[in-house]
Protein backbone atom coordinates (compact mmCIF):
# COMPACT_ATOMS: atom_id res chain seq x y z
CA UNK A 1 0.00 0.00 0.00
CA UNK A 2 1.23 3.08 -1.09
CA UNK A 3 1.05 6.37 1.46
CA UNK A 4 0.76 9.85 0.52
CA UNK A 5 3.62 12.05 1.40
CA UNK A 6 4.07 14.87 3.87
CA UNK A 7 6.78 17.39 3.85
CA UNK A 8 7.72 20.71 5.84
CA UNK A 9 7.32 23.76 3.46
CA UNK A 10 10.56 25.75 3.48
CA UNK A 11 10.58 29.12 2.20
CA UNK A 12 12.10 28.28 -1.23
CA UNK A 13 9.05 25.91 -2.22
CA UNK A 14 11.14 22.72 -0.99
CA UNK A 15 9.70 20.02 0.66
CA UNK A 16 11.68 18.42 3.91
CA UNK A 17 10.65 14.78 5.30
CA UNK A 18 12.01 15.67 8.49
CA UNK A 19 12.20 19.06 10.51
CA UNK A 20 15.94 18.75 11.98
CA UNK A 21 17.85 21.15 13.69
CA UNK A 22 21.71 21.03 12.61
CA UNK A 23 24.30 21.90 15.34
CA UNK A 24 27.56 22.44 13.27
CA UNK A 25 30.84 22.65 14.42
CA UNK A 26 32.86 25.07 11.93
CA UNK A 27 36.68 23.46 12.92
CA UNK A 28 37.42 20.00 15.07
CA UNK A 29 38.25 22.66 18.18
CA UNK A 30 34.51 23.09 18.08
CA UNK A 31 33.42 19.63 17.71
CA UNK A 32 33.39 18.45 22.06
CA UNK A 33 31.34 21.70 22.94
CA UNK A 34 29.00 20.80 19.77
CA UNK A 35 28.16 17.16 20.63
CA UNK A 36 27.85 18.23 24.48
CA UNK A 37 25.31 20.31 23.37
CA UNK A 38 23.37 17.95 20.99
CA UNK A 39 23.77 15.49 23.40
CA UNK A 40 21.10 16.80 25.90
CA UNK A 41 18.85 16.60 23.08
CA UNK A 42 19.46 12.91 22.27
CA UNK A 43 15.91 11.80 21.18
CA UNK A 44 14.80 14.90 19.49
CA UNK A 45 15.44 16.17 15.69
CA UNK A 46 18.90 17.54 16.36
CA UNK A 47 21.43 16.40 14.57
CA UNK A 48 25.06 17.06 14.36
CA UNK A 49 27.71 17.85 11.46
CA UNK A 50 30.80 19.51 10.49
CA UNK A 51 33.92 20.25 9.14
CA UNK A 52 37.27 19.35 11.11
CA UNK A 53 39.41 21.44 8.87
CA UNK A 54 40.97 24.93 9.92
CA UNK A 55 42.32 25.84 6.54
CA UNK A 56 39.49 27.10 4.08
CA UNK A 57 38.08 24.90 1.69
CA UNK A 58 35.34 25.98 -1.28
CA UNK A 59 34.08 22.23 -1.64
CA UNK A 60 33.28 21.83 2.30
CA UNK A 61 32.04 25.44 2.56
CA UNK A 62 29.75 24.79 -0.09
CA UNK A 63 28.88 21.16 1.38
CA UNK A 64 28.34 23.44 4.32
CA UNK A 65 26.04 25.83 2.86
CA UNK A 66 23.56 22.61 0.95
CA UNK A 67 23.27 20.89 4.04
CA UNK A 68 22.21 23.77 6.37
CA UNK A 69 19.93 24.82 3.59
CA UNK A 70 19.05 21.41 2.91
CA UNK A 71 15.16 20.43 2.46
CA UNK A 72 15.35 18.19 5.95
CA UNK A 73 17.01 21.04 8.03
CA UNK A 74 14.55 23.58 9.87
CA UNK A 75 17.15 25.48 11.54
CA UNK A 76 21.30 26.00 12.37
CA UNK A 77 23.61 26.40 14.84
CA UNK A 78 26.92 27.17 13.87
CA UNK A 79 29.60 26.43 16.93
CA UNK A 80 32.63 28.38 15.90
CA UNK A 81 36.01 28.22 18.20
CA UNK A 82 36.92 31.83 17.21
CA UNK A 83 40.50 31.62 15.13
CA UNK A 84 39.26 29.09 12.59
CA UNK A 85 39.59 29.83 8.88
CA UNK A 86 36.09 29.15 7.97
CA UNK A 87 34.67 32.00 6.24
CA UNK A 88 31.66 32.25 8.73
CA UNK A 89 29.73 35.05 7.09
CA UNK A 90 28.68 33.52 4.01
CA UNK A 91 27.52 30.61 5.61
CA UNK A 92 25.34 32.63 8.16
CA UNK A 93 23.81 35.02 4.99
CA UNK A 94 23.35 32.05 3.31
CA UNK A 95 20.95 30.29 5.77
CA UNK A 96 19.47 33.41 6.90
CA UNK A 97 18.32 34.65 3.71
CA UNK A 98 16.70 30.53 3.30
CA UNK A 99 14.00 31.90 6.09
CA UNK A 100 15.56 29.80 8.41
CA UNK A 101 16.83 30.26 11.85
CA UNK A 102 20.28 30.71 12.61
CA UNK A 103 22.76 31.31 15.40
CA UNK A 104 26.58 31.85 15.18
CA UNK A 105 28.25 31.06 18.72
CA UNK A 106 32.14 31.78 19.28
CA UNK A 107 33.84 29.86 21.91
CA UNK A 108 36.23 32.00 22.60
CA UNK A 109 33.98 35.39 22.55
CA UNK A 110 31.43 33.27 24.77
CA UNK A 111 34.09 32.40 28.02
CA UNK A 112 35.26 28.58 26.96
CA UNK A 113 33.17 25.29 27.05
CA UNK A 114 31.01 25.51 29.25
CA UNK A 115 29.17 28.97 28.51
CA UNK A 116 29.47 28.09 25.26
CA UNK A 117 27.46 24.51 26.13
CA UNK A 118 24.77 26.87 28.06
CA UNK A 119 24.06 29.22 25.58
CA UNK A 120 24.03 26.69 22.45
CA UNK A 121 21.50 24.42 24.50
CA UNK A 122 19.48 27.33 25.42
CA UNK A 123 19.25 28.57 21.84
CA UNK A 124 18.53 24.68 20.91
CA UNK A 125 15.99 24.47 23.69
CA UNK A 126 13.46 27.29 22.38
CA UNK A 127 13.83 26.89 18.29
CA UNK A 128 13.31 23.22 18.95
CA UNK A 129 9.68 24.12 20.32
CA UNK A 130 9.42 26.50 17.13
CA UNK A 131 10.37 23.87 15.02
CA UNK A 132 7.99 20.27 16.63
CA UNK A 133 5.16 23.44 16.77
CA UNK A 134 5.45 23.48 12.38
CA UNK A 135 2.54 21.77 10.97
CA UNK A 136 3.56 19.72 7.71
CA UNK A 137 1.39 19.96 4.53
CA UNK A 138 0.77 17.62 1.50
CA UNK A 139 4.13 16.64 -0.85
CA UNK A 140 4.16 15.31 -4.30
CA UNK A 141 7.05 11.90 -4.82
CA UNK A 142 7.94 14.69 -7.92
CA UNK A 143 8.91 16.80 -4.56
CA UNK A 144 11.61 14.29 -3.91
CA UNK A 145 15.24 13.67 -4.38
CA UNK A 146 16.34 10.16 -3.49
CA UNK A 147 19.97 8.97 -3.31
CA UNK A 148 22.05 5.71 -3.77
CA UNK A 149 24.08 3.94 -2.65
CA UNK A 150 25.68 0.52 -2.00
CA UNK A 151 28.32 -0.45 1.62
CA UNK A 152 29.86 -3.56 2.24
CA UNK A 153 28.37 -4.92 -0.85
CA UNK A 154 29.16 -8.96 -1.23
CA UNK A 155 28.58 -11.04 -4.68
CA UNK A 156 24.57 -11.03 -3.43
CA UNK A 157 24.55 -7.37 -3.57
CA UNK A 158 24.53 -7.25 -7.55
CA UNK A 159 22.06 -10.42 -7.60
CA UNK A 160 19.51 -8.56 -5.12
CA UNK A 161 19.46 -5.15 -3.32
CA UNK A 162 21.13 -3.39 -6.26
CA UNK A 163 18.60 -4.66 -9.09
CA UNK A 164 15.45 -4.07 -6.42
CA UNK A 165 16.94 -0.42 -5.88
CA UNK A 166 16.58 -0.39 -9.83
CA UNK A 167 13.69 -1.80 -10.36
CA UNK A 168 12.23 1.45 -6.98
CA UNK A 169 14.43 4.24 -8.97
CA UNK A 170 12.18 3.27 -12.42
CA UNK A 171 9.45 3.48 -10.56
CA UNK A 172 10.03 6.69 -8.45
CA UNK A 173 11.41 8.48 -12.05
CA UNK A 174 8.02 7.75 -13.43
CA UNK A 175 6.58 9.29 -10.62
CA UNK A 176 7.96 12.13 -11.73
CA UNK A 177 10.83 12.26 -8.86
CA UNK A 178 14.71 13.26 -8.99
CA UNK A 179 16.92 10.22 -8.32
CA UNK A 180 20.61 10.12 -8.01
CA UNK A 181 23.47 7.50 -8.04
CA UNK A 182 26.96 7.67 -7.62
CA UNK A 183 30.63 5.91 -7.56
CA UNK A 184 31.85 6.83 -10.29
CA UNK A 185 34.83 4.79 -9.33
CA UNK A 186 32.57 1.77 -8.55
CA UNK A 187 31.38 2.47 -12.19
CA UNK A 188 34.56 1.12 -13.88
CA UNK A 189 34.18 -1.38 -16.71
CA UNK A 190 30.53 0.12 -16.77
CA UNK A 191 31.00 3.22 -18.87
CA UNK A 192 30.21 1.60 -22.82
CA UNK A 193 26.73 0.40 -21.20
CA UNK A 194 26.08 3.94 -19.24
CA UNK A 195 27.08 6.08 -22.41
CA UNK A 196 24.79 3.99 -24.34
CA UNK A 197 21.73 4.80 -21.81
CA UNK A 198 22.68 9.03 -21.96
CA UNK A 199 19.79 11.17 -23.07
CA UNK A 200 22.23 12.31 -25.60
CA UNK A 201 26.09 11.50 -27.34
CA UNK A 202 27.69 14.34 -25.63
CA UNK A 203 26.53 13.36 -22.56
CA UNK A 204 27.77 9.80 -23.16
CA UNK A 205 30.88 10.95 -23.68
CA UNK A 206 31.22 12.94 -20.60
CA UNK A 207 29.87 9.72 -18.22
CA UNK A 208 33.08 7.69 -20.56
CA UNK A 209 35.15 10.14 -19.65
CA UNK A 210 33.98 10.29 -15.66
CA UNK A 211 34.34 6.79 -15.41
CA UNK A 212 37.78 7.47 -16.94
CA UNK A 213 38.66 9.90 -14.68
CA UNK A 214 38.20 7.67 -11.32
CA UNK A 215 39.97 5.28 -12.94
CA UNK A 216 42.86 7.35 -13.07
CA UNK A 217 42.47 8.52 -9.58
CA UNK A 218 42.34 5.06 -7.84
CA UNK A 219 45.71 4.46 -10.26
CA UNK A 220 47.36 7.08 -8.92
CA UNK A 221 46.22 6.25 -5.17
CA UNK A 222 47.22 2.62 -5.78
CA UNK A 223 44.09 1.13 -4.66
CA UNK A 224 40.60 0.33 -6.02
CA UNK A 225 37.71 1.20 -4.62
CA UNK A 226 37.06 -2.32 -2.93
CA UNK A 227 37.65 -3.20 0.62
CA UNK A 228 38.43 -6.97 2.11
CA UNK A 229 35.14 -7.67 3.06
CA UNK A 230 34.09 -7.50 -0.56
CA UNK A 231 36.67 -10.23 -2.02
CA UNK A 232 35.48 -12.22 1.69
CA UNK A 233 31.95 -11.53 -0.03
CA UNK A 234 32.78 -13.39 -3.05
CA UNK A 235 33.66 -10.27 -5.56
CA UNK A 236 36.83 -11.02 -7.21
CA UNK A 237 37.64 -7.99 -9.01
CA UNK A 238 36.63 -3.87 -9.29
CA UNK A 239 34.98 -4.86 -12.66
CA UNK A 240 32.65 -7.38 -11.07
CA UNK A 241 31.68 -5.26 -7.96
CA UNK A 242 30.96 -2.63 -10.60
CA UNK A 243 28.97 -4.37 -12.16
CA UNK A 244 26.79 -5.04 -9.45
CA UNK A 245 26.99 -1.67 -8.26
CA UNK A 246 25.54 -0.52 -11.74
CA UNK A 247 22.33 -2.33 -10.96
CA UNK A 248 21.34 0.28 -8.82
CA UNK A 249 21.04 2.93 -11.43
CA UNK A 250 17.71 0.27 -12.70
CA UNK A 251 16.84 0.71 -16.24
CA UNK A 252 15.48 4.74 -17.00
CA UNK A 253 17.38 7.02 -19.31
CA UNK A 254 20.28 9.16 -17.50
CA UNK A 255 19.53 12.31 -17.48
CA UNK A 256 23.09 14.36 -16.42
CA UNK A 257 26.17 14.45 -14.51
CA UNK A 258 25.93 16.17 -11.21
CA UNK A 259 29.17 16.87 -8.49
CA UNK A 260 28.58 17.27 -4.84
CA UNK A 261 25.89 20.27 -3.58
CA UNK A 262 24.33 20.99 -7.16
CA UNK A 263 21.03 19.71 -7.25
CA UNK A 264 19.36 17.81 -10.19
CA UNK A 265 18.02 20.64 -11.99
CA UNK A 266 14.96 18.55 -13.48
CA UNK A 267 13.26 14.75 -12.47
CA UNK A 268 15.07 11.99 -13.93
CA UNK A 269 18.45 10.25 -12.65
CA UNK A 270 21.32 11.40 -12.28
CA UNK A 271 25.19 10.14 -11.88
CA UNK A 272 26.84 11.95 -8.85
CA UNK A 273 30.76 12.68 -9.74
CA UNK A 274 32.52 12.68 -6.72
CA UNK A 275 36.05 11.81 -7.33
CA UNK A 276 38.10 15.17 -7.12
CA UNK A 277 39.16 17.39 -10.44
CA UNK A 278 42.72 17.45 -11.23
CA UNK A 279 45.66 15.30 -9.45
CA UNK A 280 44.87 14.20 -5.90
CA UNK A 281 45.57 16.47 -3.41
CA UNK A 282 43.56 15.89 -0.64
CA UNK A 283 43.50 11.56 -0.10
CA UNK A 284 41.00 9.12 -1.18
CA UNK A 285 37.98 10.30 -3.66
CA UNK A 286 35.89 9.26 -1.03
CA UNK A 287 36.85 7.61 2.73
CA UNK A 288 34.27 5.78 3.53
CA UNK A 289 30.41 5.33 2.83
CA UNK A 290 29.18 8.38 4.86
CA UNK A 291 31.34 10.68 2.80
CA UNK A 292 29.94 9.55 0.00
CA UNK A 293 26.05 9.73 1.86
CA UNK A 294 26.57 13.56 3.08
CA UNK A 295 27.26 14.31 -0.72
CA UNK A 296 24.22 13.00 -2.28
CA UNK A 297 22.31 14.73 0.83
CA UNK A 298 23.77 17.83 -0.33
CA UNK A 299 22.66 17.16 -3.65
CA UNK A 300 19.57 17.58 -2.35
CA UNK A 301 18.22 14.09 -1.33
CA UNK A 302 15.87 13.80 1.40
CA UNK A 303 15.64 9.98 1.59
CA UNK A 304 19.12 7.47 0.94
CA UNK A 305 18.59 4.06 -0.42
CA UNK A 306 21.59 1.75 0.78
CA UNK A 307 22.06 -1.44 0.30
CA UNK A 308 24.44 -4.11 1.73
CA UNK A 309 25.30 -7.44 1.64
CA UNK A 310 28.35 -8.22 4.35
CA UNK A 311 26.11 -5.76 7.12
CA UNK A 312 26.83 -2.25 6.82
CA UNK A 313 24.84 -0.62 9.83
CA UNK A 314 25.21 3.06 9.37
CA UNK A 315 22.37 5.59 9.14
CA UNK A 316 23.25 9.69 8.17
CA UNK A 317 22.90 13.34 10.21
CA UNK A 318 19.87 14.64 8.19
CA UNK A 319 18.14 12.58 5.68
CA UNK A 320 17.23 8.89 6.64
CA UNK A 321 18.93 5.97 5.12
CA UNK A 322 16.54 2.64 4.43
CA UNK A 323 18.83 -0.33 4.61
CA UNK A 324 18.40 -2.79 2.25
CA UNK A 325 20.16 -5.77 2.97
CA UNK A 326 20.94 -8.51 -0.11
CA UNK A 327 21.97 -11.37 1.85
CA UNK A 328 20.15 -13.78 3.68
CA UNK A 329 22.18 -14.77 6.13
CA UNK A 330 23.44 -11.34 6.84
CA UNK A 331 19.70 -10.28 7.40
CA UNK A 332 19.34 -13.41 9.80
CA UNK A 333 21.85 -12.31 11.31
CA UNK A 334 21.29 -8.24 11.31
CA UNK A 335 17.54 -8.11 11.14
CA UNK A 336 17.39 -5.38 13.69
CA UNK A 337 19.61 -3.19 11.56
CA UNK A 338 17.99 -3.79 7.97
CA UNK A 339 14.97 -2.39 6.27
CA UNK A 340 14.68 -4.82 3.78
CA UNK A 341 14.86 -8.36 2.98
CA UNK A 342 15.80 -8.74 -0.36
CA UNK A 343 18.09 -11.79 0.28
CA UNK A 344 14.26 -13.09 -0.16
CA UNK A 345 14.77 -13.19 -4.19
CA UNK A 346 17.70 -15.12 -4.33
CA UNK A 347 15.67 -18.01 -1.81
CA UNK A 348 12.87 -17.68 -4.16
CA UNK A 349 10.63 -16.18 -1.52
CA UNK A 350 10.17 -13.24 -3.49
CA UNK A 351 10.49 -11.54 -6.87
CA UNK A 352 12.70 -8.59 -8.05
CA UNK A 353 10.09 -6.38 -9.09
CA UNK A 354 8.24 -7.75 -5.54
CA UNK A 355 10.80 -6.44 -3.24
CA UNK A 356 11.06 -3.50 -5.95
CA UNK A 357 7.74 -2.54 -4.67
CA UNK A 358 8.32 -3.29 -1.84
CA UNK A 359 11.44 -0.24 -1.60
CA UNK A 360 9.30 1.64 -3.35
CA UNK A 361 6.45 1.73 -0.93
CA UNK A 362 8.96 2.18 2.05
CA UNK A 363 10.51 5.26 0.34
CA UNK A 364 6.51 6.52 0.84
CA UNK A 365 6.27 5.75 3.95
CA UNK A 366 9.45 7.10 5.59
CA UNK A 367 8.97 9.92 3.04
CA UNK A 368 5.39 10.28 5.39
CA UNK A 369 7.64 10.47 8.49
CA UNK A 370 7.88 6.59 9.39
CA UNK A 371 11.39 5.82 11.06
CA UNK A 372 14.05 4.19 9.17
CA UNK A 373 16.31 1.21 11.57
CA UNK A 374 19.15 3.52 11.49
CA UNK A 375 17.35 6.17 12.70
CA UNK A 376 14.80 4.02 15.53
CA UNK A 377 18.94 3.03 16.62
CA UNK A 378 20.38 6.50 16.37
CA UNK A 379 22.64 5.98 13.64
CA UNK A 380 23.23 9.75 12.61
CA UNK A 381 26.55 9.25 11.19
CA UNK A 382 28.60 12.43 9.54
CA UNK A 383 31.91 12.91 7.60
CA UNK A 384 32.97 16.15 5.77
CA UNK A 385 36.32 16.27 4.45
CA UNK A 386 38.87 18.08 1.80
CA UNK A 387 38.23 18.23 -1.89
CA UNK A 388 38.52 20.11 -5.22
CA UNK A 389 36.23 20.00 -8.50
CA UNK A 390 36.02 22.54 -11.63
CA UNK A 391 32.48 22.87 -12.84
CA UNK A 392 30.52 20.95 -14.54
CA UNK A 393 31.34 20.38 -17.94
CA UNK A 394 29.05 22.02 -20.68
CA UNK A 395 26.74 18.52 -21.76
CA UNK A 396 26.85 17.53 -18.24
CA UNK A 397 22.68 19.21 -17.64
CA UNK A 398 19.91 18.59 -19.66
CA UNK A 399 18.69 21.95 -21.29
CA UNK B 1 23.18 -20.78 -11.63
CA UNK B 2 24.58 -18.78 -14.67
CA UNK B 3 23.58 -14.91 -14.86
CA UNK B 4 23.64 -15.29 -19.15
CA UNK B 5 23.94 -18.14 -21.13
CA UNK B 6 27.47 -17.09 -22.72
CA UNK B 7 29.24 -16.87 -18.50
CA UNK B 8 31.52 -19.30 -18.14
CA UNK B 9 31.20 -19.01 -14.52
CA UNK B 10 28.11 -19.40 -12.31
CA UNK B 11 27.16 -18.35 -8.71
CA UNK B 12 26.06 -20.56 -5.69
CA UNK B 13 22.75 -19.78 -4.37
CA UNK B 14 23.29 -22.21 -1.71
CA UNK B 15 26.87 -22.94 0.55
CA UNK B 16 28.20 -25.68 -1.61
CA UNK B 17 30.71 -28.51 0.07
CA UNK B 18 33.60 -29.98 -1.51
CA UNK B 19 32.69 -33.32 -3.32
CA UNK B 20 29.35 -32.86 -3.81
CA UNK B 21 28.08 -33.14 -7.53
CA UNK B 22 25.98 -30.32 -8.79
CA UNK B 23 23.85 -30.33 -12.24
CA UNK B 24 24.00 -26.77 -14.50
CA UNK B 25 21.81 -27.31 -17.02
CA UNK B 26 22.35 -30.65 -18.26
CA UNK B 27 26.36 -30.50 -17.22
CA UNK B 28 27.48 -31.95 -14.20
CA UNK B 29 29.73 -30.28 -11.68
CA UNK B 30 31.72 -31.85 -8.59
CA UNK B 31 32.79 -29.24 -6.61
CA UNK B 32 36.28 -29.08 -5.59
CA UNK B 33 36.25 -27.18 -2.39
CA UNK B 34 33.56 -25.39 -0.35
CA UNK B 35 31.95 -22.24 -1.89
CA UNK B 36 29.47 -19.80 0.12
CA UNK B 37 27.02 -18.05 -1.31
CA UNK B 38 27.11 -16.05 -4.09
CA UNK B 39 30.93 -16.92 -4.46
CA UNK B 40 31.85 -18.40 -8.00
CA UNK B 41 32.70 -21.35 -9.95
CA UNK B 42 33.96 -22.16 -13.27
CA UNK B 43 31.38 -23.99 -15.68
CA UNK B 44 33.56 -25.12 -18.09
CA UNK B 45 37.20 -25.25 -19.02
CA UNK B 46 38.92 -22.12 -18.45
CA UNK B 47 42.26 -21.12 -20.52
CA UNK B 48 45.11 -18.87 -18.74
CA UNK B 49 44.04 -14.96 -20.15
CA UNK B 50 40.49 -15.91 -20.76
CA UNK B 51 37.93 -13.31 -19.93
CA UNK B 52 35.90 -14.79 -17.12
CA UNK B 53 32.31 -13.48 -18.01
CA UNK B 54 29.29 -13.02 -15.52
CA UNK B 55 25.98 -11.46 -16.72
CA UNK B 56 27.63 -11.66 -20.13
CA UNK B 57 30.36 -8.88 -18.90
CA UNK B 58 34.03 -9.58 -18.18
CA UNK B 59 34.55 -9.33 -14.80
CA UNK B 60 38.59 -9.64 -15.07
CA UNK B 61 40.94 -12.67 -16.78
CA UNK B 62 42.13 -16.15 -15.80
CA UNK B 63 45.60 -16.19 -14.30
CA UNK B 64 45.92 -19.94 -14.71
CA UNK B 65 44.06 -22.37 -16.37
CA UNK B 66 40.13 -22.58 -14.32
CA UNK B 67 38.39 -26.86 -14.41
CA UNK B 68 34.79 -26.69 -14.38
CA UNK B 69 33.50 -26.91 -10.83
CA UNK B 70 36.70 -25.34 -9.56
CA UNK B 71 36.09 -22.02 -7.30
CA UNK B 72 36.89 -19.14 -9.06
CA UNK B 73 38.47 -15.65 -7.32
CA UNK B 74 41.27 -13.45 -6.53
CA UNK B 75 43.71 -16.73 -6.63
CA UNK B 76 42.65 -17.13 -9.98
CA UNK B 77 42.06 -14.16 -11.50
CA UNK B 78 43.08 -10.48 -11.68
CA UNK B 79 40.96 -7.38 -12.84
CA UNK B 80 41.73 -5.80 -16.21
CA UNK B 81 41.94 -2.40 -14.25
CA UNK B 82 42.96 -1.96 -11.14
CA UNK B 83 44.10 -4.30 -8.46
CA UNK B 84 42.12 -5.84 -5.97
CA UNK B 85 43.48 -5.70 -2.04
CA UNK B 86 42.71 -8.17 0.16
CA UNK B 87 44.21 -8.82 3.83
CA UNK B 88 44.88 -12.44 2.90
CA UNK B 89 48.84 -13.13 1.34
Amino acid sequence: MTEPLQGYLRADGRKGVRNILVVAYLVECAHHVSCEIVATFRDRAVHLIGFPGCYPNDYAAGMMEKLCTHPNVGAALLVSLGCEGYNKRPLVDAISASGRPVKLIGIQGTGGTRKTIEAGKAWVDATLRELEAQQRVPMDVAELTVGTICGGSDATSGLTANPAMGVAFDLLIKDGAKTIFEETGELIGMEHLMAARATNPALGEALKETVAKAARHYAQMGYASFAPGNADGGLTTIEEKSLGAYAKSGQSTIDGIIKPGIEPPKKGLYLLDVVPDGDPRFGFANINDNAEIAELIACGSQVILFSTGRGSVVGSAISPVIKVCANPETFKRMEEDMDVDAGRILEGRATLPEVGREIYDLVHRVGNGAPTKSETLGHQEFILTYKSFEPLGPSCLPL
Amino acid sequence: MKLAPQDNVAVALRPLSAGETVMLGSSALTIARNIAVGHKLAAQPIAPGDKILKYNCPIGSATCAIAPGEYVHTHNVASDYLPTYTLEP
